[in-house]
């Protein structure tokens, strides 16, 4: 699409350098562990090297004894005030500092503050805990199972670590679907526990006032406004009060969902700071962060297709169940506790489905939050996106072959899914067959087939995901009771520059410069005059924030609604200014001018200015407005995505030979960003194919706690990532537009997979669980007898 | 991640280094480029009342040939010998250590000297100065000693160095023409220790055989190992592939490793054999070249 507005005013289709990058570039971010204010003191937590054991005794002596520590919180201090105990997104508990006994290793026990981060370590160190060990539950399917210890002794009446159960579909047409096929394919499989890793770990200032009581907290959060309320409603009963709380979340060093819920460590720095009246600062250290924070993931899954001989799919099940360590405290939508994994009947016309998940307690840390995904849609995709190639092995078709034989077809658009998805638009055919031509599919079917007669392993894989993001529509999505909408405030000023504020917050996705082009778009003001403002609850307008690539879908449309407002009431003074009806006037980016006379003609820099020098009499003064948006649907992005492996016989190591995305997120409003998110995307999407995995041995010790083991790709790792484009725009979002930023996690993973199975599909090979490490594959290269 | 409370020292001259770590006998760490000590102090995995600084003693840091010998100073970056033409042209194996030690940024502080002092059989230069039969200098209140790299590495963590000595210069002997060495290490991402690397250095007879070769191997046991046995079997042999090949898997089967996350014993023991495989036919083809 070649862009409506000129460079100098930059809207949707600019590649614009983004707005905010002179800061980063220049290491003059603003984040939280840049805030230091006068008399700040400092928090550093206890944490437990049990997985599960009770608490017999906390020793705090020592510690108070050394010059500069001012105090240990336990449990019983915060049980003072019945704050040892807090609610989680999804209506479960967990504890802010056990009373009575943690529930995994690296749980916060106590927290020591002191007048310097160095002292607070030392305190730290000296305080003692007295422990006694009790039984460990690692593995959800031991916790299910009769007879394991019962983890939540706190919930009276709970007799078993069964935390959910629900499903979706239609189970007895399933059952018969399945019965009647021609074929059926079953495939077992996990996606590990990983985690966000984002480069900030998390932390905050609390600066609690008590001459005004005002709490102000500079909080790593990606949701400001619903966290002030989530304070507001826990701590009510201590004297906190909605007016008086203002959440600051200043410059983040990226989400990913990790930054989303409301972590032990916030809550005790809020407490220690309302009690003693300065201002706390906590940040985690970078084990803090990967063994104590939510995980993301961690499903175990068996998808079940059935199909004809032909290949045509009719009917899909999957079984999951769902790791939740010891409390269920995802960031899902209230009614789903699941999320959207329901998307997994993906982008195939697949007429019957049915799935069903369970979750479980076990003696980890809780979670789980969407890592980069719209909430459990890289677990759908990987289930459907592996199912789907296992269906073409037993059916000795190519994998592309069967993805066009049942791809939902473009005409088929509303599609209202098997499991009541109503898909906004898509055309996954064009998608598939471009990446195909890019790639050199058949010639690279014909390099496989020269390299497999010499012995070596070349594979290649597709993966043509639909994904389901934009959360959502107020009807079925609510947190917390809060409806799920976001908003946009725009102020014009009279010199025609703008202020806007908005209710998300950006933690590296662009969003001063995005909406800056959207509101250009709409309006005409180079978006170089728009100044774009997110994340302190005093000014910004309420909005549930960023996360589940919902920014464009709700808070982006705000803003062109809100614009579309504020154009409305331009052109009133357009039509009282140039003595023309409104009728009368048309609308170019930038001016308004009478039909048929364009010499005469406003600007919108000359109309910002006569509404509030010469504005029409019964008019009010100034040029603004909010929407709170609802969107009436979620978008639905998809792409298809082809991977190129070879794997070295001698030590089992995948390497990415190529790697082609082709994506398709509606209209698009600044390319080059889009693009840095694909590639951002891929990469995160590479991490856990081939490397990252939290894992736990059987007394709960955490492996996988820090970047040794915590194997985060690096540039070295990373292959060359081609990417392209195909637009189908959103039908119902006001500018077009779908959410991107979680694209190519989604995508990329079972892409490498099925590359690396199809790589040694002839060895009989079916799958290969993430992460794909040198060390599993050569497993398989040995059993197989083609080891080097 | 925030390291406990130690005095910090830093000497201008050797002497005045020594003095310290006499002064403090049971209590100091050498601190050279820091890559390996400042993590274990932060993570409170060790401890250290004082660390003595070598960072600003004059004439610590070179790479140079003389009398039949290449000389490195002990504080010498490895980005140093990465980067030096010398190293580059001659020593290939160095070269291909130093390149895949941690990453750039490490490298341009870690020193060759405190990769050996360090006694980490994980580290790469040690399989490196076995394969090359280096010495190394330690000086002491008494003046220095020159140590065979076969007798410096006595167990985890533990060398030949006395606690009063710093490790001054590394001495390997200048190959002859018609060597070629190659460090071949698997990592399972830049800056991880190695899962398995192997080090050859080598020299061809004037009818092709080997003449003489070392062998190292890099995490393979409680210390750096040499593959002596595969040294004997190899030398005086015309390097077949089949000859390679059981050269390897001698090499391979005194390799003792302990299970992790990198891999189970089995596998770091086969990676060994697979390294050893690759790294001798590189370093034969560049001894036939050069």
């Amino acid at each position: 699409m070649e862009p409506r507005t000129s460079a100098a005013i930059c809207g949707m289709g600019h590649s614009m350098k983004r707005k905010e990058d002179p800061r980063f570039i220049r290491g003059q971010g603003h984040y939280v562990d840049d805030i230091k204010l006068p008399g700040m003191l400092h928090m550093d937590i206890v944490r437990s090297p049990y997985a599960h054991a009770k608490i017999l005794a906390i020793h705090t002596e020592k510690a108070l004894a050394i010059p500069g520590v001012l105090a240990v919180i336990t449990g019983e201090t915060l049980k003072g005030f019945n704050l040892h105990w807090m609610p989680t997104l999804m209506s479960d508990t967990q504890m802010v500092l056990p009373v009575e006994k943690v529930m995994y290793q690296a749980q916060e026990v106590a927290a020591v503050i002191a007048t310097d981060r160095y002292i607070a370590a030392d305190g730290v160190e000296a305080v003692e805990v007295e422990y006694e060990p009790l039984p460990v539950v690692v593995d959800p399917k031991k916790a299910l199972e009769p007879g394991a210890p019962v983890l939540r002794t706190d919930k009276a009446g709970k007799t078993d670590n069964h935390i959910w159960h629900w499903e979706t579909g239609d189970r007895a047409a399933t059952e018969r679907a399945f019965a009647e096929a021609d074929v059926t394919v079953k495939q077992d499989m996990y996606i590990p526990r990983i985690h966000v890793a984002s480069i900030e770990t998390c932390g905050c200032v609390a600066d609690f006032n008590k001459t005004d009581t005002h709490l102000t907290v500079y909080m790593t959060t990606q949701a400001p406004h619903a966290i002030r309320t989530v304070f507001a409603l826990v701590a009510g009963h201590v004297g906190l009060s909605e007016e008086k709380i203002r959440v600051i979340s200043p410059d983040l060093g990226g989400g990913f969902g990790g930054k989303v819920p409301v972590y032990p460590g916030y809550v005790i720095a809020v407490a220690a700071s309302v009690v003693i009246g300065k201002p706390i600062k906590w940040v985690e250290d970078r084990m803090e962060n990967l063994q104590a924070d939510s995980f993301a993931r961690d499903y175990h899954m068996t998808a079940e297709l059935a199909a004809k001989k032909d290949g045509t799919m009719t009917a899909l099940r999957i079984k999951t169940l769902a790791d939740h360590g010891y409390a269920d405290a995802a960031a899902n939508p209230s009614k789903f506790p699941a999320g959207l994994f329901s998307i997994c009947t993906g982008s195939y016309d697949i007429k019957t489905a049915f799935t069903e998940m369970d979750a479980a307690y076990t003696n980890k840390p809780p979670g789980g939050v969407a890592y980069r995904c719209s909430f459990r849609v890289t677990e759908a995709v990987h289930a459907i996106e592996r199912v789907t190639d296992v269906l073409a092995a037993e059916l000795k078709m190519d994998p592309a072959e069967l993805r066009f034989k049942n791809f939902i077809q473009a005409d088929k658009f509303p599609y209202k899914s098997a499991l009541g998805w109503e898909y906004d638009s898509g055309n996954y055919k064009a998608a598939l067959e471009k990446a195909m031509e890019r790639i050199g599919y058949a010639e690279l079917r014909r390099e496989q087939a020269e390299k497999r007669a010499k012995g070596e392993l070349m594979g290649i894989g597709i993966c043509s995901f639909t994904e389901i993001v934009g959360a959502g529509p107020s009807k079925d999505f609510d947190i917390l009771g809060i409806k799920m909408f976001d908003s946009a405030e725009i102020r014009i000023h009279p010199t025609g520059k703008a202020i806007a504020r908005f209710g998300t917050k950006s933690q590296g996705q662009g969003h001063e410069t995005t909406y800056a082009q959207i509101v250009a778009e709409e309006l005409g003001i180079p978006a170089a005059h728009i100044q774009v403002e997110e994340g302190d609850t005093d000014t910004a307008p309420y909005g549930l924030g960023t996360y589940a690539s919902r920014s464009t879908p709700t808070a982006g449309a705000a803003a062109a609604v809100a614009a579309r407002k504020i154009r409305d009431k331009a052109k009133k003074i357009a039509a009282y200014l140039l003595e023309v009806s409104e009728d009368d006037l048309e609308w170019e980016p930038g001016k308004f001018s009478v039909k048929g006379a364009p010499q005469k003609s406003k600007t919108i820099q000359e109309l910002a200015f006569a509404a509030y020098t010469n504005h029409p009499p019964g008019m009010e003064a100034g040029l603004e407005a909010v929407d709170y948006y609802d969107p009436p649907n979620l978008t639905f992005p998809f792409g298809s995505y082809i991977c190129v492996v070879d794997i070295d016989r001698g030590t089992g190591e995948v390497k990415v030979r190529r790697f082609l995305a082709i994506d398709d997120c509606g209209n698009i409003i600044n390319p080059m960003i889009v693009d840095g998110q694909i590639h951002g995307g891929l990469s995160m999407g590479l991490a856990p194919a081939l490397f990252e995995e939290i894992s736990y041995d059987e007394s709960g010790n955490i492996s996988g706690g820090s970047f040794m083991d915590y194997l985060v790709p690096t540039a070295m790792e990373t292959p060359n990532w081609e990417t392209g484009k195909t637009v189908t725009p959103c039908p119902h979002h006001p500018l077009g537009a779908k959410g991107v930023g979680e694209s190519a996690t989604v995508g990329a993973p079972p892409a490498i997979v099925n590359a690396v199975v199809d790589a040694l599909s002839h060895l009989g090979v079916r799958h290969i669980e993430i992460p794909m490490t040198p060390e599993k594959v050569w497993n398989i290269l040995r059993e197989k007898g083609v080891a080097e | 991640m925030i390291p406990a409370t130690f005095d910090y020292h830093s000497p201008q001259t050797l002497e005045d280094a020594l003095a310290l770590l006499q002064g403090h006998p049971d209590d100091a760490k050498v601190l050279s480029g820091g890559q390996s000590l400042l993590p274990l102090l932060k993570l409170r995995l060790g401890a250290a009342g004082h660390l003595i600084d070598i960072g600003r003693i004059p004439g610590l840091e070179y790479v140079k040939e003389e009398g039949g010998v290449l000389k490195i100073g002990g504080r010498t970056r490895e980005s140093a010998l990465e980067h030096s033409d010398l190293i580059q042209t001659k020593y290939p194996l160095l070269a291909q250590t130093a390149a895949v030690i941690a990453d750039p940024l490490v490298r341009n502080l870690a020193t060759v000297g405190g990769n050996l002092a360090h006694g980490d059989p994980a580290n790469d230069h040690p399989a490196t100065m076995l394969a090359l039969r280096a010495e190394v200098v330690a000086t002491g209140p008494n003046g220095t000693r020159t140590i065979p790299i076969d007798q410096f590495f006595l167990g985890l963590f533990s060398t030949a160095l006395a606690p009063d000595e710093i490790l001054t210069e590394i001495r390997i002997p200048v190959p002859p023409a018609r060597s070629g060495g190659s460090y071949v290490k698997l990592e399972r991402k830049v800056g991880d220790f190695a899962t398995a690397a192997s080090a050859v250095q080598l020299t061809l007879g004037a009818g092709g055989e080997v003449a003489s070769v070392g062998i190292g191997l890099t995490n393979a046991g409680p210390t750096p190992l040499r593959a002596a046995d595969a040294e004997q079997y190899l030398t005086g042999k015309q390097p077949s592939a089949d000859v390679i090949a059981e050269a390897a898997r001698r090499a391979s089967a005194i390799a003792t490793p302990s299970a992790d996350r990198r891999g189970a014993i089995e596998y770091k023991r086969q990676m060994a054999r697979v390294l050893t495989g690759r790294a001798l036919k590189q370093a034969i083809e560049w001894a036939k070249e050069h």
